[in-house]
């Protein structure tokens, strides 16, 4: 076969041998890269088609950015905050790609409503295009759950009650609302199995939905070809083409160094703020999810008590199947927005409606007193965390923990026996065994003090054997070590 | 589908005489943004490299030495002084704290040294006995000498030093740990 295309194409711009060739001949890359490159697009090359490329681009780079910062995170209410404070803090350009990622799904969601603004507004999902738009609308809708996922997983006071928040909301669905929130928070409360749940979600579930969907978004659109500009014929198209390479690939390319720029000097002047960690009994808190939630997250302010199934579940799943439903709808084969009033006017009233309810949810802050004063003491709190040097987290077998738990007296002073009579040596510092001798961890539960105090004294035949002498000290420094042996756990 | 497209191709109704330089001119584009690409990849994967290089870089794991106390305290010294002190080990993002006692004693010439109090035998705790003016070993009856040295017992080698410091008039130790059971002192962790 690829003898064939050597001749179809002319040799001019092909080399006979060499590595290249041997590659070509292997793999069959020439045709691959001349099959994506030579994307044929009816009335030429524009800007207006540049942003699909544009998240492709976010999306790898997401990929990447996420996948290094996994390196050191740790998915644990423990941890997490630990993790992502050293990672932010003290591990070299951590502040920087973390940044990039997290900015980078702002930049996703911006760019993938304005490639959604452009499909919709030239009327690009007509013409045998419905499964292209269902798997684009299904990747809009993964893209924001990637961002509601990943939103918790840094475990910070802004994380954690944003996603409190977000679902508390959850249990509004009727009938089932309460189990899905248990199911989706792991619990009924938000807890470490929450982070689990979100961290398996944002990392292998939802990311293996995108790369199917991406993979099927871009075979779909291939098949279907590119559908021009606005008075272009969608079924049939009939004006001159353009091949994707080189003068859109070009164009494609400018918003990407864009995107780089913009992301890069972001990042670098801008970085990332790390809250506080979570602290679920701050009561105080006032909980605001990011930017492109905002809307959603005023709209949930007006709809209370029975009338809440309506906005919360109603409302949007009408919103939705509309969305879902446009191209098996408006069948009519009229691109040019001009002659679709209704469909502009549709998405005016949308588009609108969102930024509306965005700047109503600012514009409320910033005129309730009390909200805007607890908002900016919690954002001098953030920058006050993040003005701090990186404190690695103790360990929970370090001793001081331990030490401060010896509430006893009694206890305390058998621990300085214990050690002082090399006891640890055998046993274990905290009496936890090592290979010379057993546990001492829970002892209590099997022999009482006197007994202890006997075995001490007197150890059996099998403990003499493993090296246990006999203790010979004074009745009340015996009394202290058998506390501090029975306080053990 | 190839062929489709190299159909269209043909029929783009592009000029035919321009035809061979419009190839040579788009493979140079080629290689241009393929030089392009390498050069601003290459750039991007620099933060990507420092980030995952930087248990190279830098210690992320590293034994903090302790301070014992002042160092005016011991110059006072007519006997070994135990002395409990805070071992920070830090791992990654997270530290261990455990806590080791350690003796401040002189040494022939009248110079702080500070021992551990592990046995150098078989890792008992030794302590002090002031009756006898020696550490004694309570497992297996190893004695030593106030300065340290080996006086009788199982023991091969007499107790051991631990590297010390004197930091803004505070006496610095560095905790280590030593094989036991042989004659030199050798260092484990």
């Amino acid at each position: 076969m690829g003898s064939t295309h050597t001749n179809e194409c002319g040799s001019s711009s092909r080399r006979e041998s060499g590595p290249w060739a041997w590659l070509n001949h292997r793999t069959g890359l020439d045709d691959l890269l001349r099959s994506a490159l030579d994307e044929p697009i009816p009335g030429g090359a524009r800007f207006a088609y540049i942003f699909g490329s544009g998240l492709l681009f976010i999306f790898i780079s997401q990929v990447i950015t996420g996948i290094f910062l996994a390196l050191y995170y740790v998915p644990s209410a423990d941890h997490a905050h630990t993790t992502v404070a050293y990672i932010t803090k003290a591990v070299t350009a951590g502040s920087f790609l973390r940044s990039l990622h997290a900015y980078g799904a702002s930049a996703m969601v911006i760019v993938l409503f304005l490639h959604l603004s452009q499909t919709y507004i030239y009327g690009s999902y007509k013409g045998r295009r419905e499964l292209l738009w269902l798997s684009g609308c299904v990747l809009f809708g993964l893209v924001l759950a990637m961002a509601f996922t990943g939103y918790l997983l840094p475990w910070d006071q802004r994380a954690y009650f944003a996603t409190a928040v977000g679902t508390n909301a959850i249990s509004e669905v009727p009938w089932i609302g309460e189990s899905l929130k248990r199911l989706v928070r792991g619990g009924t409360d938000m807890g470490t199995l929450t982070i689990s749940r979100f961290f398996v979600a944002h990392v292998f579930f939802v990311p293996a939905c995108i790369f199917a969907l991406v993979a099927s978004h871009i075979f779909l659109f291939r098949k279907a070809g590119a559908a021009g500009p606005v008075n272009e014929d969608p079924y049939h198209p009939k004006q001159d083409v353009e091949l994707f390479y080189p003068r859109q690939v070009l164009m494609d390319l400018s918003l990407t160094a864009l995107l780089i720029a913009g992301l890069g000097l972001l990042c670098f002047f801008v970085p990332m703020q790390l809250g506080p960690p979570a602290n679920p009994a701050d009561a105080q808190y006032v909980p605001r999810p990011e930017w492109y939630y905002l809307p959603i997250f005023q709209w949930l302010k007006y709809w209370h008590g029975s009338a809440a199934i309506i906005g919360v579940l109603v409302i949007p799943t009408l919103l939705v199947l509309a969305v879902l439903a446009l191209p098996f709808m408006d069948r009519s084969v009229e691109r040019r927005p001009w002659k679709r009033p209704v469909a502009m006017a549709a998405y005016a009233f949308v588009v609108f409606s969102l930024v509306g309810l965005g700047l109503r949810s600012q514009y409320l802050d910033r005129h309730d007193p009390g909200v805007a004063q607890q908002l900016a003491k919690q954002k001098a709190e953030e920058a006050e965390y993040a003005s701090k040097p990186f404190e690695p987290e103790l360990s929970s077998a370090s001793l001081t923990a331990e030490n401060a738990t010896l509430a006893d007296p009694l206890a305390a002073k058998g621990k300085t026996l214990f050690e002082g009579q090399s006891c640890n040596a055998c046993h274990g510092d905290g009496g936890v065994g090592t290979a010379a001798a057993p546990p001492l961890v829970g002892v209590k539960a099997k022999f009482s003090p006197d007994q202890l105090a006997e075995l001490f004294k007197h150890p059996t035949a099998k403990m003499n054997a493993g090296g246990m002498p006999p203790i010979d000290l004074p009745p009340d420094d015996l009394k202290a070590l058998i506390a501090y042996v029975e306080s053990l756990k | 589908m190839f062929e489709g497209a190299a159909d269209s191709e043909s029929a783009t109704a592009k000029p035919s005489p321009s035809v061979t330089s419009l190839k040579s001119r788009r493979s140079f584009l080629g290689v241009l943004l393929g030089l392009g690409s390498l050069v601003v990849g290459a750039l991007l994967a620099v933060p990507l490299i420092r980030f995952s290089l930087f248990p190279l870089l830098r210690r992320t794991t590293e034994l903090k030495g302790s301070p014992v106390g002042e160092i005016s305290a011991f110059s006072q010294l007519s006997e070994p002084a135990m002395r409990t002190i805070q071992i920070e080990q830090v791992d990654g993002w997270r530290k261990a704290v455990s806590e080791k006692a350690v003796y401040v004693t002189k040494d022939g010439q009248g110079q702080l040294r500070v021992l551990t109090s592990i046995c150098p035998h078989l890792g008992c705790t030794v302590p002090w006995n002031k009756e006898k003016k020696q550490f004694v070993c309570p497992c297996h009856g190893a004695t030593f000498a106030a300065d340290g040295t080996r006086v009788s017992g199982p023991s091969l080698r007499g107790m051991d030093t631990l590297e010390t410091s004197v930091q803004d008039g505070q006496l610095v130790v560095r905790f280590q740990y030593f094989r036991q059971l042989v004659s030199d002192k050798e260092v484990i962790g």
